[in-house]
């Protein structure tokens, strides 16, 4: 026998137990289309949605305005305007005729021809919303001055005073001027988790019910124990879920920082990432063993949906109850009281931690009560999952399976 | 190693309130075929579940070399499950390798005896495709190949002819064979009846729970009441009728077919077919199996027997 040179007595500890069957999850799943395609989308997803952003960011309303010779010395005033009007304005001096060209291709957003006192706008067809803006504010301006010149006033100074005029202002809370960074990092953040507990936890419920169908699991259960399998399962997958976090965070936070697209501190980027990471880890030991469970309850894929869903939907609520109510109002007290129970702290924790809102004893707490509940749910769906995965045929009622020896 | 047994002693089962096993006891031998029948629901696969250690028992015990079995013991067993069973999205190739290594094998090893069973059942040419690609013969071997991948010490094998054509029955036949020959215990469960005569050394026949028969096949067939054949031509009717422990099952032209009770003479018989003229065959003839197998299923429980 080509094997002669194995004589061991068949030894395996039980960790070595579950690695092997944490490496075959592993091994099969990376390689696997859907793992390959999955990931693949939602990275075009986030370099696209970053690309996006910075595509939006550096072009924000920059207009440009042509003058005429004639019209030239209006330069500061429309200037003045589109700063007042919140609009990027540049001006530019050209001749009446190539200015008119210019505006029919698009090159210039308007001209101002005629004389100083009385221009007249030139657009290709209508005003954006923002110059109209600009120049009605110019209009006021222009008649203004004139009023103030005639009564002998100095329209300059005039203008300098309105410009800096301002009303002091007493902040009962601090701002925070990465605020909105912060909302869109935090939901970015939680629908990475949401959907690779969604992908990666019904993948358990899915495996678990593979082995029960095609009935490799008393091949396997006269090998392992019930808990080595379920256990290598979860891990496995867990690792594979892992390897996309890790690959959508390293992309996002790359592309984002490369890009300038946040424009908020690396720190806290980076922060949010390791928490996501955190989280996901938490939230999927605790959805997985409660999918495993689950799985192992029914012995064919059509019947999967009646037992997953239930479990599926203790994802989906926090999730959508986080989203909603989150970023509306960060410092709610629903918000904060949510975070801190263990079925939505994986989702709505996270959000909070980016956006700086979380309390250090309050992530603290968090952590303890889900890692709590994780503990006692690998218990009980250990139990379910012992009693059920060998139960062929019709579905295994959830408390047969709690009870039984 | 050679003289080890494996031991099922007195295990005992219950789903609820039906008893799936009573005291189920029997021993299988080193280097011996035990061929393990009874009728559906008799307790065969819940027996070797137990001692896969894939179920628990509510008491008795499984030992294996006078001591009682253990996981470790257990990852030498090879086992086939009555529900065939293989991941059908893996490669032949890498199941074997998967399923020897869970049995304790390093991996470079599990891989060449991956290799060589699937060499030896003639499915090295499928070695890197999903199982779920193959035939439903190569599947069964496949499976085979993965009972017999980390070289058991015990086989534990339900049912694994059912399914099978009668060239992979050969096959099977020959490994289970040759494995005994190293001094394996096998045990099979099976209810192709004349297959289990011819190849198994010692059967046990299970009902309801119970082991109500256990030895070697000839010995087993020895137990039953005998039969005489008798072909004597001019034989009147009735010429058996009065002989001590005798009685006529058939008559038909000129043969006679007797059963004879324990202890009845069947020289005396052959004395009384010969004073009737002459006696062209006079044969003893033994129960098969499957009539021995027939007589214990059919008889009434010691329950019913008492009701």
């Amino acid at each position: 026998m080509s094997n002669a040179q194995y004589d061991g007595p068949g030894a395996l500890s039980a960790a070595g137990g579950v690695r092997l069957i944490a490496r075959r999850e592993l091994a099969t799943r990376l390689r696997a289309k859907s793992f390959l395609i999955s990931t693949a989308i939602i990275v075009v997803f986030i370099i696209g949605y970053l690309v996006l952003m910075n595509f939006i960011g550096s072009t924000s309303s920059s207009s440009t305005v042509g003058l005429t010779a004639q019209t030239s010395s209006l330069s500061t005033a429309v200037l003045a305007s589109g700063k007042a009007t919140g609009q990027d304005i540049e001006t530019r001096t050209v001749s009446e005729k190539a200015g008119r060209e210019q505006v029919a291709d698009g090159k210039l957003d308007v001209l101002l021809v005629g004389t100083a006192d009385a221009p007249t706008i030139v657009v290709k067809k209508q005003l954006s919303s923002g110059l109209t803006n600009t120049f009605h504010v110019f209009a006021q301006q222009q008649a203004l001055g004139a009023q103030i010149d005639r009564l002998g006033g100095d329209p300059a100074k005039v203008q300098q005073a309105m410009a800096t005029a301002q009303l002091p202002v007493q902040r009962l809370q601090s701002v925070d001027r990465y605020q909105v960074q912060r909302i869109v990092l935090g939901v970015i953040a939680v629908v990475l988790i949401y959907m690779s507990l969604m992908i990666n936890g019904q993948a358990v419920a899915a495996g678990v019910i593979e082995e029960k169908s095609s009935r490799v699991v008393e091949l396997l259960l006269a090998t392992v124990r019930p808990w080595q399998l379920m256990a290598g399962k979860v891990l496995g997958i867990a690792v594979v879920g892992l390897v996309q976090m890790v690959i959508f965070a390293v992309v996002g936070v790359g592309l984002g920082l490369a890009t300038g697209a946040f424009a908020i501190p690396a720190g806290l980027i980076t922060g949010a990432a390791v928490w996501a990471i955190v989280w996901y880890v938490i939230g999927f030991a605790m959805y997985a063993v409660m999918l495993a469970a689950a799985g192992a309850l029914v012995s064919r894929q059509e019947d999967a949906n009646a037992v997953v869903t239930p479990v599926i939907m203790l994802i989906v609520v926090p999730a959508v109850i986080g989203w909603s109510l989150i970023p509306a109002n960060p410092d709610g007290m629903a918000g904060r009281v949510l975070s801190l129970i263990p079925l939505f702290s994986p989702m709505i924790m996270p959000m909070r931690i980016s956006l700086g809102v979380a309390a250090p004893w309050e992530i603290a707490v968090s952590l303890v009560l889900s890692v709590a509940l994780v503990v006692a749910l690998v218990a009980l769906a250990g139990r379910v999952y012992r009693n059920a995965v060998l139960r062929t045929g019709a579905r295994v009622r959830l408390v047969d399976a709690l009870r039984a020896a | 190693m050679v003289d080890a047994r494996l031991e099922i002693d007195a295990v005992s089962k219950r789903y609820g309130d039906v008893v799936a096993l009573q005291d189920m006891t029997f021993d299988v031998r080193a280097g011996e075929l035990f061929g393990f029948v009874g009728s559906n629901g008799a307790g065969k696969t819940t027996t070797m579940r137990i001692v896969l250690g894939v179920l628990a028992a509510d008491s008795g015990q499984v030992r294996w070399d006078s001591e009682p079995i253990t996981a470790d013991t257990r990852r030498r067993i090879g086992y086939m499950p009555e529900e065939r069973g293989l991941y059908p999205k893996m490669k032949v190739g890498e199941q074997l390798t998967y399923l020897a290594e869970l049995h304790g094998m390093p991996r470079a090893v599990a891989r060449a005896a991956a290799l060589q069973w699937a060499e030896q059942l003639g499915i090295a040419g499928r070695f890197g495709d999903e199982v779920q690609k193959l035939s439903l013969g190569n599947q069964q071997r496949v499976q085979l190949a993965a009972a017999l991948v980390h070289d058991p010490r015990i086989l534990v094998l339900d049912e694994p002819f059912s399914g099978l054509d009668p060239v992979a029955v050969d096959v099977m036949s020959e490994v289970l064979r040759r494995k005994a020959e190293q001094g394996i215990p096998v045990v099979f469960s099976s209810h192709q009846l004349d297959l289990v005569e011819r190849l198994c050394d010692r059967v046990g026949i299970v009902r309801s729970g119970q082991m109500v028969a256990c030895g070697p096949v000839d010995e087993l067939r020895d137990t039953g009441t005998a039969r005489l054949s008798v072909l004597a031509p001019d034989a009147p009717a009735g010429w058996a009728d009065g002989l001590p422990g005798v009685t006529v099952v058939e008559a038909r032209r000129g043969r006679t077919t007797l059963s004879l009770a324990t202890g009845a003479d069947d020289q005396a018989v052959l004395a009384a077919a010969l004073a009737t003229g002459p006696v062209h065959e006079f044969a003893r003839q033994r129960p098969s199996l499957t009539e021995l197998f027939r007589n214990v299923v059919s008889a009434p429980t010691a329950e019913e027997a008492a009701s």
